[in-house]
């Protein structure tokens, strides 16, 4: 009988039954701040909800698959998506690239290394807000860079440019967080061995050519990672289309879909939408990582 | 066994999640007439503009003095993007104060929606107190169900501010510039850009927020159409002739340069980057002493006379919210803060006109001290709202869109963008 009962509570908790104690703060901390929420936004986004004050007796029916019927109708959500893909194109292989080369060049024994390695990571550190109030002033009509280029400025200037707008945006985001980036590779390179370097060296490899066959390889898990986290950051962009374009403009050119959702759900009290919207993207992101990933670690 | 626990760690949450919701709709509170009569210590919101702070603080003080056992605590509206974010949070967390004296009257609708705000008529003589001192103008206020949910309480009617030294420069009469009609108005632009210095004549922000409407097609539309709302009776009024009269007056503004497209990062018209501004009565103690300007009403096509004009209100509202218990002493502070004497103290400090049916009458020695102030009393009587009705916001921001794509970046054809945005807010205004 108490055999029997032990292998029972053996099956239930495992070997280890401890293990469930430790497991516990986080599985509790992960159902709180994620599972539940997300929850909540999977059942919002099939029902007409709004926010509402606690007590308050208000119809919130069950609206089955309508909000996402007017994520895939809708023209400004449909091009806030294609916003988005714009910007990731432009965006993820600018990042993987220059943080590689970069941090490449900041692993070797340059002058200045330090100095360098501070100075990149130093628009990441500072607030969007005040970082962004720098590129309004440089890429304005009255800019310094329309200044510089003369009669070669775009016209209209390139943050009311609907061709130009999501590409600033996108490059002013590879700028900011590249320092975060080239730190991710810098930690990678620490773990290609110089030996390969030696032996490409050995058999006549150029330094590009060491780049590309020791260096690119040798970092290829760092560069899933980055490639992972650039697509996850870009695809929630919020900040830079509020703040650089002026809520999306021109005419919705910038707009992102989580400005979209912000738009939606709090100024306009339509959270169901949002919520939709919310799941929509969380779904398109899950599967560009996976594409990835595959892409990325196949051999 | 594992396939088990993982199943159940997944439905845990949604369990929690759909109990939760559920429970959220399926309160109820305490009934107005029960709480319409409690007494007690209150919270109040207020705007933080400095004016605004110091006259809140006076009514506070005032008040606190004179009822003891019904203390009053006043705060600034929490930091947010704009105060109708802050205040929807509040609500939604039942941390609302009772009173707010900056409540926009666009965003009523959707308080009203989610249940935040408490009906004025629950107390037996509010409907008579606000009629009775804002006159006619306060229909405008009352929502669809016939109540009232907000206290009519400032306005700051919209006119044209011009800058008198660029005007005079340009060779234009700054005493008596002619904006009055469409084509004098872009005569006037046309000059003052051409000599005046000024790089713009006008520059309302061409940004895309839905509020963004209200400083530049909707003054004109109130003057065009003789005081229609946005939308009467569930149909959008501004597809018509008069509405795209006024957006062909600022397109042409746009295609020739005369208004900017980017926005700009300052005050253009304190920076003399433009020529003139669409403003309230704030701006007087804000370009007092920085720039020159004169004021006229907002142009119409054929240069209407000033005391048929009417312009967009700008107004902000006292509204009491659900999360109030003490409400009796809520409504007598509401009224005890936009009596006579403390609207006097308003307009004294502020320069926002208090809507009362009788302004100019009520306070005749502060307009006689202050001239500069007189027109916009007289268009206090003649203000437009926005109108109240379901989807408030996502109304201003389709109409919004709209003008954007086709007046100011010229994308698509103005007439057949108003009517599409008229077809989508007819809709909007049709939902519950």
């Amino acid at each position: 009988m108490t055999r029997t009962r032990r292998g029972r509570r053996a099956a239930l908790l495992g070997r280890q039954p401890i293990g469930i104690a430790f497991v516990t703060p986080y599985a509790v901390f992960l159902a709180a701040v994620f599972a539940y929420p997300l929850g909540i936004a999977v059942y919002m986004s099939f029902h007409d909800w709004f926010f509402a004050a606690p007590g308050a007796v208000v119809d919130r029916p069950f609206v089955g698959l309508d909000n996402y019927a007017a994520v895939f109708t809708d023209p400004a959500l449909l091009r806030s998506f294609l916003n988005i893909a714009v910007f990731l194109v432009i965006n993820v292989p600018l990042t993987v690239g220059l943080a590689l080369v970069l941090a490449s060049a900041l692993n070797a024994a340059i002058p200045f290394r330090t100095f360098f390695r501070v100075s990149f990571y130093v628009p990441y550190v500072t607030a969007s807000v005040a970082v962004v109030g720098v590129w309004l002033f440089l890429f304005n009509s009255d800019g310094l860079v329309n200044t510089v280029l003369g009669d070669l400025a775009p016209d209209p200037s390139w943050l009311v440019n609907s061709a130009l707008a999501m590409p600033v945006v996108a490059i002013y985001v590879t700028w900011k967080q590249l320092g975060f980036f080239i730190l991710l590779y810098l930690a990678a390179l620490q773990n290609v061995p110089k030996e390969l370097y030696e032996s490409a060296a050995v058999d006549g490899a150029s330094r590009v050519r060491s780049f590309w066959t020791v260096t690119v390889p040798g970092v290829r898990p760092a560069t899933t990672l980055v490639v992972l986290l650039a697509t996850i950051t870009g695809a929630n962009l919020f900040t830079e289309p509020y703040l650089l374009t002026n809520g999306g403009g021109p005419n919705g050119a910038s707009a992102s879909p989580v400005f979209l959702m912000y738009q939606r759900g709090i100024e306009q009290g339509e959270a169901g939408l949002a919520a939709a919207i919310g799941m929509v993207l969380v779904i398109g992101v899950l599967a560009i990582s996976l594409v990835n990933r595959y892409l990325l670690e196949r051999d | 066994m594992k396939r088990t626990v993982t199943a159940l760690s997944l439905a845990i949450p949604l369990v929690l999640s759909t109990v939760a919701c559920n429970v959220d709709s399926g309160g109820g509170g305490e009934s107005g007439a029960e709480s319409a009569g409690k007494r007690g210590p209150i919270t109040i919101w207020y705007s933080n503009n400095t004016e605004e702070v110091a006259w809140g603080k006076s009514v506070v003080e005032a008040w606190n003095s004179e009822h003891p056992d019904e203390k009053v605590t006043a705060q600034e509206i929490p930091a947010g993007k704009t105060a109708e974010e802050s205040i929807g949070a509040s609500i939604t967390a039942g941390t609302s104060p009772c009173l707010v004296f900056n409540t926009a009257p666009a965003a009523v609708p959707q308080f009203q929606k989610q249940g935040g705000l408490v009906a004025l008529d629950d107390f037996p003589d509010a409907r008579e107190y606000i009629e009775e001192r804002t006159g006619p103008t306060a229909e405008q206020y009352r929502s669809p169900d016939g109540k009232y949910y907000q206290l009519p309480w400032k306005s700051n009617p919209v006119v044209i501010f011009y800058n008198k030294k660029l005007f005079a420069k340009a060779g234009i009469d700054a005493d008596n510039p002619p904006l009055s009609t469409y084509d004098e108005f872009l005569d006037t632009a046309r000059k003052v850009v051409k000599g005046g210095g000024a790089q713009y004549a006008i520059l309302p922000s061409p940004s895309s927020e839905f509020f963004q409407t209200w400083f530049d097609f909707y003054p004109l539309l109130a003057a065009e159409t003789d005081g229609k709302l946005l939308v009467e009776d569930g149909k959008a009024t501004f597809a018509g002739d008069e509405g795209k009269r006024v957006a062909a007056f600022w397109k042409t503004l746009y295609d020739e340069g005369l208004a900017g497209r980017e926005k700009y990062n300052g005050d253009a018209f304190a920076d003399g980057k433009a020529a003139m501004a669409i403003v309230g009565p704030w701006a007087i103690p804000v370009y007092g002493d920085k720039v020159e300007w004169g004021s006229v009403p907002v142009p119409t096509s054929e240069g209407k006379p000033v005391e048929e004009i009417h312009t967009f209100s700008d107004a902000k509202n006292v509204a009491m919210y659900t999360a109030c218990e003490n409400r009796g002493t809520a409504w007598e502070l509401m009224k005890f803060a936009t009596s006579e004497e403390r609207d006097g103290e308003l307009l004294e400090g502020s320069g926002q006109m208090p809507l009362r049916a009788d302004l100019e009458q009520t306070y005749p020695d502060y307009f006689d001290q202050n001239p500069d102030y007189r027109t916009f009393a007289d268009l206090n009587s003649r203000t437009v709202e926005v109108p109240n009705v379901p989807n408030s916001i996502a109304i201003w921001q389709a109409v919004r869109d709209a003008y954007s794509t086709s007046v100011i970046f010229g994308k698509s054809d103005p007439d057949t963008a108003l009517t599409e945005a008229a077809a989508k807010v007819d809709e909007l205004a049709g939902q519950s």
